[in-house]
């Protein structure tokens, strides 16, 4: 059920989405406003902080998650097509305060607020279906911070079935890390590399011709390596297939430079 | 070393958290021996205990055995023997319901005590059964030498089903009930095994390759008998 | 001391990813303990709840931690024991020694103990002209290899059988040569009827602790062999070597954690022998160990506790969170360099070899959370990594280059029109450099990544760009 009042919902883009695929941020508009909400994309956005946060460097994720807080506070939701960027706003900005208990108040109240896309339309929303068209198998690879810090799983299924012409199979180990890592893939590149290339072989081991997932980091991570590994399978954010915006080609495929 | 007890403590409380209740806490928790939570499958009827025992114990792979009455017990381990093409020779708790058996002494070698080094079949008699996971408590004492588990090839324990419990906590209390820990309690659950090569499962690694379970267990519905 | 090659982590993971051997050995666990752990947890429908319970058991305990070592010291005295405090490995090592030489002991069984690593006890009795004997069939194949073990539940678990024949055959000269060594039974068959000698001839047992309980003065072990208990019921003197953080308040919390362990470890339901001991031998039993020692070590735990890593001293070694771990599956426990691997090894190696030696230990993770997820005492590893890698930023022990990159990006990030700027022509510039085939795969600057996967070129504008554009 949809309240009446259309909620004014922040779209965090998040910085590899707003760099590398602006065509997820345009997607989760879309879905965002099928569902009832009012989105505003706030313009004093950067990064959530996360790379510093996860390299030890808590002084600069801390200026960044102020500003964050600063800047998507005023709204009723904030949303981000990452389960990354979403928990880090949800479960590592209250974290990052705990010696100071007025940021730490406004860093709970925001992450009360904040929610991966996927599950925020089904969970919060109420979304069961979306209306999307495209023919094709495609396999889902569950990223670990929505899996895991935020109970994303069956609900990106869930809409996915409902997307007439898709057909979903799940690849073995669907749960296991893609080896992306933030900035671990490229401290050890070796050991990201065997476990992206273990990824890679399970997605195209099911035959599928698309593989999704709801996060641009891992999305890169196996793209990058289904190129260089020369399979034939399609990388794209799970976001472009339920906003029927996945005509253009996938995540490294070639005319890249086709945009919206 | 008792500057190292001193620094060691000492730094303990030091460090200790606010969240810390005190030393009368400590002596409450330690004198409340309640049970904190016990699975469903411990908490079962007398029957189903009983039976879900042997079930867990057979899935450890100890072969059990009902027989209905304590006599029963030499012609079950007699057939052991059998089965197993072990000489007639047995190492023997000296317990005094096992020494009253009426043992074919002209057919079997028996000898009450301890296990040694070349004993093949350990006999001893459980404590107590626990149904939750299929585990004998084994306590230690003069009538029940521990060794009789551990050196033997072949162990055969003799149970009582009256004896048979649901959960651990169970065993603990009969235990405090007969006046505290023996040397020695152990859980025994199945035949020794290793998978320490290649990850594959071997049974009697140095414990024994089989684990025999008498179930005296008068009352049970189908008809006594292996497995 | 055990050789920490902690340092040389990047070159040991290396080494290990094209290691054939290894690979196919790290493969076997994924169908084994991973799956039936998964199993044991499923079918145990209270087992959530027991995860929360020991977490909360042990919490109570380490608060009052004193308290609880003092009231196991008073029993194991009344059951006829003796409890010796050792602050660090050193003192452990004498203490062992002394017990030794005051029973006489020419040789030394012992069970399985992650303490006895850690403090390198093996090399110091055999210096010393003592004879140890690991029992644990894994033990003693990597004891035979001269090796550290590779896993906290399964030392050998990087050996495969013909490696372990051949360290069989070097070692046990006194058999015949041509013996047949091929199948894993034939192996077990010798090291049984080897290591039966072993036990029978040995003065002193020496084994771990994986509880004690303060209500009792027990100690127990959970082995499925049956080593660790010919092990202490057959010498003379039983000597226990426990860190201090491994004591629980009574029998019936011993039992809602050992309802943890096995499941969370092998998947089974229970170990096969899971024994308590409480004292020496009383004076009718007919067997048992005359003397009952316990070892009490601190060695680092005491500077864990009050601080947020206390969390890490709940830990019951289950090795739930090595299985777990894809960095783990992929380049097993040697390349951790040091005695405990894999995400709990990561928080702890750098608490007792120093950070700086175990300064990649806590970054060699994605913090997938997969380890947290099946940890049974719920310990956040990942958060705990995170922790080290601040102190580690803090001190400046980060590596040159990634610190000046963190610091360039932050520079940046913190400045959101100047970073909509460089935003913008670095989609740019990716997306011509990626030209038509919509990919890149040379780029100065990113060796890490090109070197295992292309870089899926930008559409070409950033998505705030265009967004400014259309509202305008
Ligand atoms: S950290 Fe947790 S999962 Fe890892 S060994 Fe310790 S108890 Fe087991």
């Amino acid at each position: 059920m949809m309240s009446l009042k259309r909620p004014r919902v922040a779209l965090f883009v998040t910085c590899l989405v707003d760099l590398f695929r602006p065509t997820v941020g345009f997607a989760a508009i879309k879905l965002l406003e099928a569902a009832g909400c009012a989105v505003e994309v706030p313009r004093l956005q950067t990064c959530c902080g996360q790379p510093a946060f996860n390299s030890g460097d808590s002084e600069t994720a801390r200026a960044l998650a102020r500003s964050v807080v600063g800047a998507f506070e005023g709204y009723d939701y904030v949303v981000a097509p990452s389960g990354s960027c979403g928990g880090m706003i949800k479960k590592h900005f209250p974290e990052l305060f705990e010696h100071e208990p007025g940021w730490r108040a406004r860093a709970e109240a925001l992450a009360a607020k904040t929610f991966e896309l996927v599950s925020f339309l089904v969970d919060v929303r109420k979304l069961d279906r979306v209306s999307a068209r495209f023919s094709g198998t495609v396999t889902y690879h569950d990223s670990c911070s929505g899996l895991r810090e935020l109970g994303v799983k069956e609900q990106p299924r869930r809409l996915l079935a409902s997307v007439e012409g898709l057909r979903l199979v799940e690849h073995a180990d669907a749960e296991t890390c893609c080896g992306f890592g933030g900035t671990f893939c490229v401290k050890y590149p070796e050991i990201s590399t065997h476990m992206v290339a273990e990824k890679c072989a399970q997605a195209a081991k099911t035959g599928a011709g698309h593989l999704l997932a709801g996060d641009l980091g891992c999305l890169l991570n196996m793209a990058g390596r289904m190129r260089r590994e020369g399979r034939a399978v399609s990388v794209r954010h799970v976001a472009e297939v339920l906003a029927d915006m996945a005509e253009g080609p996938g995540l490294g495929e070639a005319a890249g430079r086709w945009s919206p | 070393m008792s500057a190292a007890r001193e620094a060691i403590l000492s730094r303990l409380r030091a460090v200790a958290r606010e969240t810390r209740a005190g030393a009368a806490a400590v002596e409450a928790r330690l004198a409340d021996r309640k049970p904190n939570l016990v699975p469903a499958r411990a908490r079962q009827p007398r029957r189903e205990t009983i039976d879900g025992f042997r079930r867990m114990a057979i899935e450890a792979s100890a072969v059990v055995r009902r027989i209905r009455h304590t006599d029963d017990i030499p012609d079950a381990v007699m057939a052991i023997l059998r089965s197993e093409n072990r000489p007639a020779r047995l190492a023997m708790a000296p317990d005094a319901m096992l020494e009253a058996l009426g043992w074919n002494r002209a057919m079997v070698e028996i000898r009450s005590g301890r296990a040694e080094a070349h004993d093949e079949v350990g006999l001893s008699v459980a404590f107590a059964g626990i149904a939750e996971t299929g585990t004998l408590m084994m306590a230690s004492g003069p009538t029940s030498p521990a060794t009789l588990g551990f050196l033997p090839e072949s162990h055969i324990v003799v149970l009582s089903a009256d004896d048979v419990r649901g959960a651990y906590e169970d065993g603990w209390a009969l235990l405090r009930a007969r006046g505290g820990l023996p040397r020695t309690v152990n859980f025994i659950t199945g035949p020794s095994r290793s998978a320490d090569i290649e990850q594959k499962l071997q049974m009697g690694a140095h414990g024994p390759r089989n684990l025999h379970i008498l179930l005296i267990d008068p009352d049970a519905a189908e008809p006594p008998g292996d497995r | 001391m055990v050789a920490v090659t902690s340092p040389a982590f990047e070159a040991n993971a290396r080494a290990a990813l094209v290691d054939a051997k290894l690979q196919k050995a790290l493969g076997h666990i994924k169908d084994g303990f991973v799956q039936r752990r998964t199993a044991a947890a499923a079918r145990l429908p209270e087992f959530d709840a027991l995860r929360d319970l020991a977490k909360e058991i042990k919490d109570h305990t380490l608060d009052h931690l004193d308290l609880y070592l003092a009231h196991f010291e008073r029993r194991v005295t009344e059951s006829g024991g003796v409890v010796h405090w050792c602050r660090d490995a050193a003192e452990a090592r004498e203490t062992v020694l002394t017990i030794c030489h005051a029973a006489g002991a020419k040789s030394v069984t012992k069970g399985k103990s992650m303490v006895g690593e850690e403090i390198a006890l093996n090399d110091f009795l055999e210096k010393n002209g003592i004879e140890p004997v690991e029992t644990d069939l894994g033990e003693y194949i990597i004891q035979l290899r001269r090796e550290p073990p590779s896993h906290i539940i399964a030392p050998a678990i990087h050996v495969n059988k013909e490696q372990v024949a051949e360290a069989f055959r070097a070692a046990h000269t006194e058999l015949p040569a041509d013996r047949p060594l091929e199948e894993p039974a034939a192996l077990l068959a010798e090291a049984r009827a080897m290591l039966r000698r072993k036990f029978l001839a040995a003065d002193i047992g020496i084994t771990g602790a994986n509880f004690l309980i303060a209500e009792t003065g027990s100690t127990v072990i959970v082995t499925n062999e049956g080593n660790g208990d010919l092990t202490q019921m057959l010498p003379r003197v039983h000597v226990v070597l426990a860190s201090i953080e491994k004591v629980v308040p009574t029998l019936e919390d011993v039992s809602t954690i050992l309802r943890l362990l096995a499941r969370s470890a092998t998947g089974q339901e229970f170990s096969v022998y899971t024994t308590f001991s409480t004292g020496p031998r009383r004076p009718a039993d007919l067997d048992g160990p005359e003397q009952f020692h316990v070892i009490l070590l601190d060695n680092g735990r005491s500077a864990m506790l009050g601080t947020p890593f206390q969390e890490m001293l709940r830990c019951i070694r289950c090795g739930a969170c090595l299985n777990h771990c894809p960095v783990y599956g992929a380049v097993g426990g040697h390349a951790y360099g040091w005695v405990y691997p894999g995400p709990m090894g990561a928080v702890l190696t750098p608490w007792l070899v120093g950070l700086d030696q175990a300064k990649h230990l806590p970054n060699a993770s994605t913090f997938c959370g997969k380890c947290e997820s099946v940890c049974p005492m719920r310990i956040p590893l990942p958060g705990l990594m995170r922790r080290l890698r601040e102190r580690a930023h803090l001190e400046r022990l980060d590596a040159p280059v990634a610190r000046g990159a963190l610091a360039a990006w932050s520079f940046v990030a913190r400045r959101p029109r100047l970073y909509c700027a460089v935003a913008a022509i670095a989609a740019r510039t990716l997306a011509s450099l990626g030209g038509r085939a919509g990919c890149l795969r040379r780029l100065p600057l990113a060796r890490g990544w090109m070197q295992g996967r292309d870089m899926p070129a930008p559409e070409g504008r950033t998505f705030m760009a265009q967004w400014r554009e259309r509202a305008r």
